[in-house]
């Protein structure tokens, strides 16, 4: 007889604010509309995904202090979405990247129990840290956070959450009107926590959701990243998507977990990937090609590298070889986008390098970086290939980010999904009242294993 | 012509009686499902409440005690994210949640009730409460500025503490104005020629610098139908009431008589006034509705008994028929308030008599104001504001 097949899980990532994002398709729709959220939302849960999943927006991208023009700019608040999404869907995850450097634990706790409350049982928070001075300008507590203290409050945060969430017992409260008893005495208990982060003595006020404690996701890679993933994270949104790669990432985390004495089931990687289908192999290249065209027009190419020069390269052209000036590598940073003041240089040379090797336009040099990985081929081709990951242990599956808004992922879920079915590895449809945790896979949490102090 | 006014409704877990949750219509081991607020909201809605306030503290329910009472509820959901499911499931209800100025981010609460406002179609608010209790501070472990109370007197401008808290809200209502303002209606422009999405010109940083906050800004959400939505306060003396004059739109008031709230409402009218849209006074009555007057006493010693005192509350408590209670509000209208926001002693038993005995017979007697409008603002007779960074630059 042969093992029964691991099952693929999939997340549904709804088209954010970068360059990803199409805007000028003529079935590209609003960004903002609660309908786009719907539909997506909707169309997430005809395919049978796992969940659906938002980014988080904590100031608008800008160069020399000036808004990004060229890209979609400006999203929803997340939480807000997802709590209206509840009320409109009945079996989907719903996640949101939440930080944990410009929120407090009791109250993200309390928000992310009310949203477990509001779903029945599907909520999910992807815990990142980023934490600057950029960002932190719009925050109460400022840019004060070190790059080094991200991942200690990171993890003080996770651990006092938990704790909250564990606070109350599973049944909630007794409210019995005979005995006039609302709460028991000592419900719910005390959170005393006194760490380098916080310092709290807390009565959480949300009785205990549906899944106990929300799903926690996690997207960092450093080295502490990796090290907060295996204590807290249950599921991992990565960039690891290319198979050997993916491979290596995979049982380096899951590597991580038996330490801690978690199980390997206890984690999905569920790293992001976008896709273009076609009919036939060479009809998908072209789609593919048409896609990263429409993503980088002149225009974004030329923004791009201005982003990385530091200087207006406004007279140059996109179809061109690269700028032959010299970066300015003076005082002012370039923020939110991935960029590096120390390495500048280096990094020019190396594209320089690049650029020369294999002969690339600035367009084209643009649209190497800015590639995600990408299932190019037909619809059969791509559910084998997700199928061959998941088989293979490279993956759990996969975060699937569509270009188009709101109906990215319409095509996906008609046209790959089924095979995946057809394979045995997908869900043929989702059991009544299953929780996030169930569509995952997850165990329970285990009420009492985070210590006091717990990082 | 009679007098007329807004009806709104006040939504605090299972009514605003302390034994409400004993009575035997009362869903006490529901007050966190999604189905209670699905229901209570969806009432409002079709009995064409003109809004509801959804209560909310960053603290179990006790008013000033360090461990809950085991005869109160305790336990409740985030009203912003409440109002943010109720969205998509109502249609005309303005959508009001509470959010209090002492530790929450601005900056989230703003796009939240942006987001709320978009969700709704242009039918958001938020009610925003000054200052933190020790066991919020104790909660959150951030701040040593717990205020336990008012001084001795009673009055706010006694007390430094209190003072400052006011004053921090009125930053965070001022950092809201400013946020929701950042982006001018027309500033997603989608010009597929020149590959603009956006013209950056029409996005502005606030660069607010307070005692309590700096905010850059811009908001991450482009501007929402209602332009800015909704603020509301509660109110019950000079500061406070000055503190709603200057950043609020509707004002929550606690008269004691009809008399008193015609004074309430001349001091509102006198204080000074940032926005130059009028400001709505509300007048907040605690109800407790049954068929005749005696079956409504009776039910409220029930419900005193059963809590030990007597109900004691800074709203007039009306104990009574629909009649009682739509006489309330003439009176109040005829003193001069805008609208009344009723707070049902019971839910859902109060809301469905509101809906069902209240709302028509104030509506038989044409004393029920209720414009046709697709958005909040438009039906409280408010208008749109103009984004102030349009108007600047319109002026420079
Ligand atoms: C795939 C991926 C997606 C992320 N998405 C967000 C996001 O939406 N918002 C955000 O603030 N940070 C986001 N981050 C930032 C990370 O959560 C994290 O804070 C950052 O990568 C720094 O951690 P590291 O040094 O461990 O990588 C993302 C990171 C990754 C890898």
């Amino acid at each position: 007889m042969s093992r029964p097949l691991r099952q693929v899980h999939l997340a549904a990532h709804f088209p954010g604010v970068n360059s990803t994002t199409v805007w000028t398709d003529p079935s590209s729709g609003s960004q903002i509309d609660f309908a786009s959220f719907e539909h997506f939302a909707r169309n997430a849960e005809r395919g049978l995904f796992d969940y659906v999943f938002l980014a988080e927006g904590l100031r608008l991208r800008e160069h020399k202090g000036r808004v990004h023009e060229l890209d979609v700019l400006g999203r929803p608040n997340t939480l807000a979405v997802l709590a209206g999404l509840a009320a409109v869907t009945e079996h989907v995850g719903l996640v949101g990247t939440l930080s944990t450097t410009f929120n407090e634990p009791y109250e993200l706790a309390r928000q992310l129990a009310t949203l477990d409350h509001l779903s029945g049982g599907r909520a999910g928070w992807n815990a990142v840290t980023s934490s600057d001075a950029f960002h932190g300008a719009n925050f109460r507590r400022g840019g004060y956070l070190d790059h080094a203290d991200r991942y200690e409050r990171a993890g003080e945060f996770a651990a006092l959450a938990k704790r909250l969430w564990d606070s109350w017992p599973d049944e909630g409260p007794r409210a019995d009107p005979a005995s006039g008893v609302f709460l028991d005495e000592g419900t719910p208990s005390r959170v005393r926590h006194t760490g380098a982060q916080f310092d709290v003595d807390a009565l959480f006020d949300v009785p205990r959701s549906p899944q106990g404690r929300p799903v926690i996701v996690q997207a960092g890679d450093s080295a502490d990243g990796r090290s907060f993933g295996a204590e807290h994270a249950e599921v991992i949104f990565s960039l690891h998507a290319e198979f050997a790669d993916a491979q290596d990432f995979y049982r380096d985390v899951k590597g991580r977990l038996a330490e801690r004495g978690r199980t390997e089931e206890s984690l999905k990687i569920l790293p992001a990937a976008t896709f273009a289908i076609g009919d036939t192999a060479e009809e998908a290249r072209e789609r593919s090609r048409e896609i990263a065209l429409q993503q980088v027009r002149p225009e974004t190419a030329i923004a791009y590298l201005e982003q990385i020069w530091n200087r207006d390269l406004s007279g140059y052209d996109a179809d061109g070889p690269l700028p032959d000036v010299e970066p300015d590598t003076g005082s002012e940073l370039t923020h939110g986008w991935a960029n590096r003041h120390a390495a500048v240089r280096a990094r020019v040379d190396r594209l320089r390098g690049i650029a020369e090797a294999d002969r690339l336009s600035v367009r084209e040099l643009v649209i190497r970086l800015t590639a995600q990985h990408t299932f190019v081929g037909t619809p059969g081709h791509i559910a084998s290939e997700i199928d061959r990951y998941v088989q293979e242990r490279a993956t759990d599956g996969f975060t699937v980010v569509g270009h188009l808004t709101p109906h990215g992922l319409d095509e996906f879920a008609e046209r790959v999904i089924p095979l995946l079915q057809e394979r045995g590895s997908y869900r043929s449809g989702y059991e009544e009242g299953a929780t996030l945790r169930d569509l995952l896979g997850l165990p329970s949490p285990v009420r009492g294993d985070v210590p006091a102090g717990a990082r | 012509m009679p007098e007329q006014v807004h009806v709104a409704v006040a939504l605090e877990g299972a009514g605003w009686h302390p034994a409400a949750w004993r009575d035997p219509s009362a869903r006490p081991r529901e007050l966190v499902s999604p189905a209670y607020w699905r229901e209570l909201l969806r009432t409002a809605d079709d009995a064409a409440i003109a809004f509801a306030t959804v209560e909310d503290a960053l603290s179990l329910p006790v008013r000033g005690e360090a461990e809950p009472a085991p005869g109160h509820v305790g336990g409740r959901l985030d009203a912003v994210l409440v109002a943010s499911f109720a969205a998509p499931l109502t249609r005309r209800i303005g959508l009001i949640p509470t959010v209090t100025t002492a530790h929450p981010e601005p900056f989230h609460v703003a796009t939240g009730v942006q987001t709320l406002d978009h969700a709704s179609r242009g039918r958001a608010g938020v009610r925003l409460v000054v200052g933190a209790p020790p066991a919020e501070v104790a909660n959150f472990g951030r701040r040593s500025d717990a205020i336990s109370g008012l001084p001795a007197s009673g009055r706010v401008e006694d007390s430094p503490e209190v003072l400052a808290a006011f004053r921090e809200a009125g930053e965070f209502a001022d950092v809201l104005g400013r946020l929701w303002d950042s982006w001018q209606d027309d500033a997603i422009v989608r010009d597929v020629a020149t590959g603009r999405y956006l013209d950056a010109d029409r996005v502005h940083r606030i660069d607010f610098e307070g005692e309590f906050f700096s905010v850059t800004g811009a908001s991450i959400v482009p501007r929402s139908p209602q332009g800015r939505p909704i603020v509301t306060a509660l109110a019950h003396q000079s500061v406070p009431y000055r503190f709603a004059a200057e950043h609020a739109d509707v004002v929550f008031v606690t008269p004691r008589s009809a008399a008193d709230a015609a004074g309430i409402r001349t001091e509102l009218d006198a204080a000074p006034r940032a926005a130059g849209t009028p400001l709505r006074v509300f007048a907040d009555l605690l109800v407790l509705v049954e068929e005749s007057r005696s079956e409504a006493r009776a039910a409220k010693a029930r419900l005193d008994a059963l809590a030990g005192a007597p109900l004691a509350s800074d709203a007039r408590i009306v104990a009574g028929t629909p009649d009682d209670v739509v006489e309330e509000i003439r009176a109040l209208a005829a003193a001069g308030v805008d609208g009344v926001r009723l707070r049902p002693a019971r839910l859902p038993r109060d809301l469905l008599a509101i809906a069902e005995r209240v709302v028509p017979r104030l509506n038989a007697a044409d004393a029920l104001l209720d414009a046709a409008a697709d958005t909040l603002r438009g039906r409280l007779g408010l208008p749109r504001p103009e984004s102030r960074y349009a108007r600047e630059k319109a002026l420079s």
